[in-house]
């Protein structure tokens, strides 16, 4: 039994809600128990500076932000250190299932904005914009699901909390898409042996299939709504 | 072997659609091994072994042949730059606008100037994504006045209808002369253009409803026009295009 009375391979109170704003192209929100994460698309859109420009493909910009109100203690605003590297593995996680062929010279933009903070903001990070450029039209393989896993006190435990991951031997999160049964993103903070990352690893591609559930639930549910 | 999938399903990136090699993957779909998958949020369409998807959003890719509605951004030496409502510019060269013989260096800003909407057809789109205008079609003609409504590119069939059965009928109950632009662009100029910017806003917002028309009279029917027009000088767009 978990802190918070989970079994070990449950998720967090999971909503996730496509389209929430006018302005951009697609949006998302995502509340993963206290985790809380938006992201809005925009484009594909003419690149500036033309130097990032690509023949070839669409570059892919993505912006990941954590409020100031986000975390215990004020994170001091702006871009630092941790979040150009979580935008960079961002946008490699998705750039996989995105059809970037299709629009040379192009510029795709991913805002991805931590409202709070509990643990897994890339992941959460992650599943929201993959909901935000299916919402934004923007061809894609399939839509991304995004979860960590870990291991506490021996047993393999999915979507750690904050308190879970002071706890934990190694947090691992992983983003995988369905439809292409592809991992896209594994990151790993900690010791595992050989045998408890496979088993982790496992678990989390278990919890991605239930997150994507919820994705393709919340953008059908987008335009069921307008039907009625 | 198998389609999994009936028409006007709603379906979102990475569904499968069908399986097997009996079906083709058309628009808004792949083929990833022996499944066809979408690529879009939108709605499935069965034409024989074509499956495709006809997406919800998205901006507008340029096709040949297509018409659409560009406002002109830049007047160069023998070009006109326009932008068309998709990532990428248009370019209008003058051997495509006129008929006449332009006097090398002359000033090109007398026929279209920065600002002025036109209704052109796409020639030719390349690899790298080039676009090409011409002027020379009889559809094609400089929009003076009325106003430009966007739609989601994708719902232009919807709002042009069977046959042009919707546009058509906005039109006679509006009084409103209608361009429609393959790019999403909807140009309005009439006595009641705010009742048909709701029309066709309407069109847009409700597009995977059925018995879309026949609501949409009812709307036009509630609401009181300025005066019934009888003319009907107007540019349809390619009802069968997108």
């Amino acid at each position: 039994m978990r802190d918070d009375g989970r079994a070990n391979e449950e998720l967090r109170e999971l909503v996730i809600k496509a389209g929430v704003f006018k302005n951009a192209e697609g949006s998302a929100y995502v509340k993963m128990g206290n985790t809380v994460a938006v992201a809005g698309v925009y484009g594909p859109r003419e690149l500036f500076p033309k130097f990032l420009q690509n023949a070839e493909k669409a570059h892919l910009k993505c912006r990941y932000n954590m409020a100031p109100f986000s975390t215990k203690d004020r994170k001091r605003p702006g871009q630092d250190r941790r979040s150009q590297e979580i935008s960079k593995v961002i946008a490699d996680a998705l750039e996989p299932v995105i059809f970037t062929k299709e629009f040379p010279k192009v510029g795709i933009d991913i805002y991805i904005e931590i409202l709070q903070g509990d643990a897994g903001t890339r992941c959460a990070g992650i599943n929201a914009a993959s909901v935000a450029l299916a919402d934004a039209g923007i061809p894609m393989r399939g839509l991304v699901a995004a979860v960590a896993a870990g291991k506490v006190d021996g047993d393999y435990v999915l979507d750690l909390t904050y308190n879970e991951e002071e706890k934990t031997k190694a947090d691992v999160p992983v983003a995988y898409a369905p439809s292409l049964k592809k991992v896209t993103l594994l990151q790993m903070d900690g010791d595992l042996s050989h045998e408890d990352v496979r088993n982790v690893i496992n678990v989390a591609i278990k919890g991605c299939e239930k997150v994507h559930e919820a994705q393709v639930e919340a953008l059908k549910n987008k335009y069921r709504e307008v039907t009625l | 072997m198998t389609i999994l999938k009936n028409e006007k399903d709603l379906v979102v990136p990475g569904e499968v659609l069908a399986e097997g090699l009996d079906y083709l993957p058309g628009y808004g779909a792949f083929r990833e091994g022996d499944k066809i998958l979408s690529k879009n949020v939108g709605i499935v369409s069965i034409r024989e072994r074509n499956v495709g998807v006809t997406a919800l959003s998205g901006r507008y890719m340029p096709k040949a042949g297509d018409k659409i509605i560009g406002e002109v951004l830049d007047v160069q030496m023998s070009t006109w730059f326009l932008d068309i409502n998709s990532p990428y510019q248009a370019s209008l060269s003058i051997g495509e606008a006129s008929e006449e013989y332009v006097e090398r260096g002359a000033d090109l800003s007398r026929y279209f100037d920065v600002g002025d909407v036109l209704y052109a057809k796409i020639i030719s789109v390349s690899k790298h994504k080039n676009i090409q205008l011409t002027m020379k079609d009889i559809m094609c003609k400089k929009l003076r006045g009325g106003k430009i409504v966007n739609i989601t590119p994708s719902k232009v069939p919807r709002l042009i209808g069977k046959a042009g059965s919707m546009i058509t009928m906005i039109k006679e109950k509006t009084g409103c002369n209608i361009v429609i632009g393959q790019n999403g662009r909807v140009w309005i100029k009439g006595e009641n253009e705010d009742l048909a910017t709701k029309a066709v806003s309407m069109v847009d917002e409700k597009s995977h409803t059925d018995g879309l028309t026949s609501r949409v009279t009812e709307f036009l029917d509630a609401n009181p026009t300025v005066k019934t027009a009888t003319k009907t000088d107007y540019v349809e767009g390619d009802v069968n295009a997108g």
